[in-house]
């Protein structure tokens, strides 16, 4: 791999569950993120796949440390991100921005957009100089394709696409290196989606931008990735650059989560094999022994129940996959069974509301 | 004689110092016995609020519903309240989008779906809830007989859209309304639920009325698709033509702009330029003009009439994107 931006090493993000009426014991760990390494090369779009509650977002946020990581490094160009202390962290955000989903609860309603866009300058002390503010608004807003007119009008003003380009410049106007985009189309109409997409895709081009995109639309995600990474269950199954994921999945899951989105072709559709996997996510308090995926895996093996299989690289292509079997299940060799669906309690299985774990961990933001 | 005959359906909401607002507008298509009718559209398109007159679910006060839902013989529309009750559960079933508010939080499980039984087959609490851990185990939920007692919080949002899915189905009604049933769920919940809708439209011979946004869903599943823009059919036909040869700018737009998994990643996806809240209200033409590549100058002023097309299609349009394939 060429020049490396960022470099997560065995990342592990744990919430704890508290129970107990004087004292907060601690009765068990949600392990939203359990085990991540992935490198994310500079210009690049890595893209994060899986689906609701298989720690992508955990994970997104623990690389900027809006949730505090339990364990593991993450090497930022050079500088170790959880080394770093108060002022230093609070200062080296600059360089990492995040745009989140929902552009109507990520922005202020009582904020005008100017006031959106020059609170971040404020925080790192570059809102001085007035004329050189007005002209950074001013590109940065052009740069999204929003006329200057939008400084002094206000979130609800705008459309749901117009929103989040604000999310977007909010986001750029720090000149960042890398940004973090936590499902930035999912709010939005097909049509919208469309603009915004290729607004990344243009960015990315004329700035020379990082992208870790988090997404649960794999079509979405292989368009603007060059290399994507699939979770399930708060670790990476497998890793791939976009084509080679969709011609070749290796990992059972990302075989099934492939079938399984619709494809906007009639004949494609009626022609398609999908395959059904059983029952829902397990729960990430008390997941599987051995491999994660086995519970809803029509491959498993004995053997699945009791080793976790390591991410490995498949072949010369640089592919990685976590699973034990992924030779045989490629070849054709071992067939597929049928998978008994087990229950899953939602009560104890959710993933937590990342955006208390936010008010958690403030200690270190200004 | 189709089974469910919408014609010329308008809602006109009111409200005291607001203009009225027009969130359908003539709407018209008909359902054959068994056949699975799509309502397609973007968000605001008036897709769910048609599906809300049909059912006469819409609140009494500060709207206006005009034209004829004819549902075989009757016009559900004239309907006195208490005969429309009669109906809904037992000849048409209907299916919301998020399963957590449309399952009462706090009546168990097996009581919600029994209950349905017992208002239309005057089954007794004990035969309506037997039958129940049946209508369970037929959408796939494990276990059957002791999720009767549970409450909806403890089943997963999939297991929450099955037991929507049994009660809609309890009565074996005729026609069965989804209005975006698998949008709150994840990909592989949803490719369950759609092929267990599917199977079991198959099998009892249910029409079904598939109100969605996403075409992908549509293309695997519809026999007929309806395209709404701003409260309007702009284009419809077979699944097969509509995706082949989509006549409306607007079909031919959505169509484009979706990333494909199927084909080799291009560049730039296509764009529609602008937003559905660009045009409304729209007073008189295509609501559509303001943001279409192909718009002409009789686009604006006057009316677009929806007019038949080839193998029993509809299309409004003056200035239609030309052919590919010659019919």
């Amino acid at each position: 791999m060429s020049d490396v931006l960022v470099e997560i090493d065995d990342l592990k993000v744990h919430f704890p569950i508290k129970s107990g009426l004087l004292f907060d014991r601690t009765i068990a760990h949600v392990l939203a993120v359990d085990g991540v390494s992935l490198k994310i090369a500079r210009g690049e779009t890595y893209g994060l796949v899986g689906e609701s509650g298989c720690g992508k977002s955990t994970l997104g946020r623990g690389l900027l440390r809006l949730v505090e990581p339990t364990h593991g490094r993450i090497i930022v160009d050079g500088t170790d991100v959880r080394a770093l202390q108060g002022e230093q962290m609070r200062l080296f955000r600059r360089r990492i921005q995040m745009v989140f989903q929902d552009p109507m609860s990520s922005l202020d309603p009582r904020q005008s957009v100017e006031s959106l866009l020059v609170e971040g300058l404020k925080a790192h002390d570059m809102h001085r100089d007035k004329a050189a503010v007005r002209q950074r608004l001013r590109s940065t807003l052009d740069s999204v394709g929003l006329p200057a007119s939008t400084l002094n009008k206000y979130p609800h003003e705008f459309s749901g696409g117009q929103r989040q380009r604000i999310g977007i410049a909010r986001a750029l106007i720090l000149g960042p290196e890398l940004i973090v985009a936590d499902e930035p189309v999912s709010a939005l109409d097909v049509s919208i989606q469309a603009q915004v997409v290729n607004l990344l895709g243009d960015l990315q081009e004329s700035l020379g931008l990082t992208y870790l995109v988090i997404a649960h639309d794999l079509a979405v995600v292989r368009h603007i990735s060059d290399t994507i990474g699939v979770m399930y269950l708060g670790a990476l199954v497998e890793e791939a650059d976009g084509d080679r994921l969709y011609q070749r999945p290796l990992h059972p899951y990302t075989r099934a989560l492939l079938s399984a989105v619709p494809i906007p072709d009639p004949w494609t559709e009626d022609r398609r094999e999908r395959i059904l996997l059983a029952g829902d996510l397990p729960s990430p308090v008390n997941p599987p022994s051995g491999c994660r995926f086995r519970t809803r895996c029509p491959w498993s093996q004995p053997r699945c129940a009791e080793d976790r299989p390591e991410l490995r690289v498949f072949d010369d292509s640089g592919q990685r996959v976590a699973c034990h079997f992924a030779e045989q299940i490629h070849s054709g060799e071992l067939r597929m069974h049928e998978v008994h669906t087990e229950l899953v309690r939602p009560a104890q299985g959710s993933a937590p509301d990342v955006g208390s774990g936010l008010i958690q961990t403030r200690n270190d933001l200004p | 004689m189709a089974l469910l005959d919408v014609r010329d359906l308008s809602v006109v909401f009111r409200r005291r110092g607001a203009e009225p607002f027009t969130a359908v507008d003539g709407v018209g298509f008909t359902v054959e016995p068994g056949q699975t009718v799509g309502l397609v559209g973007e968000s605001g398109c008036g897709k769910s609020v048609t599906s809300l007159a049909i059912m006469g679910l819409l609140p009494r006060r500060g709207n206006q519903v005009t034209g004829e839902v004819r549902f075989e013989d009757t016009d559900l529309l004239k309907l006195r309240p208490q005969d429309l009750r009669d109906r809904r559960g037992r000849d048409i079933g209907m299916i919301f989008q998020d399963p957590l508010s449309s399952l009462n939080p706090v009546i168990p499980l097996g009581l919600q779906v029994a209950e349905v039984l017992e208002r239309h087959q005057g089954k007794t609490r004990q035969a309506a809830l037997r039958q129940a851990g049946g209508l369970l185990d037929a959408v796939g939920i494990p276990d059957p007989a002791r999720r009767l007692k549970e409450f909806p919080h403890q089943l997963s949002g999939g297991m929450r859209q099955r037991a929507l899915i049994a009660i809609a189905l309890a009565c074996k009604p005729r026609l069965l309304i989804a209005d975006e049933p698998t949008t709150a769920l994840d990909v592989t919940i949803q490719a369950q639920i759609l092929a267990l809708l599917k199977e079991l439209v198959d099998q009892s011979g249910t029409a079904l009325v598939m109100i969605t946004h996403d075409l992908g869903v549509v293309a695997g599943l519809c026999d007929t698709v309806n395209v709404l823009y701003a409260g309007k059919v702009v284009e419809r036909a077979g699944r097969h033509d509509l995706f082949a040869d989509p006549r409306h700018p607007y079909t031919h737009g959505l169509l484009q702009s979706v990333p494909r998994l199927d084909v080799d990643r291009g560049g730039r996806l296509h764009q529609i330029r602008g937003s559905v809240s660009d045009n409304i209200p729209w007073p008189e033409g295509c609501a559509f003009a303001p943001r279409c590549d192909r718009v002409i100058d009789d686009c604006v002023g006057a009316t677009v009439p929806l007019e038949p097309t080839r193998r029993d299609g509809a299309l409004r349009c003056t200035n239609p994107v030309p052919q590919e394939v010659p019919a």
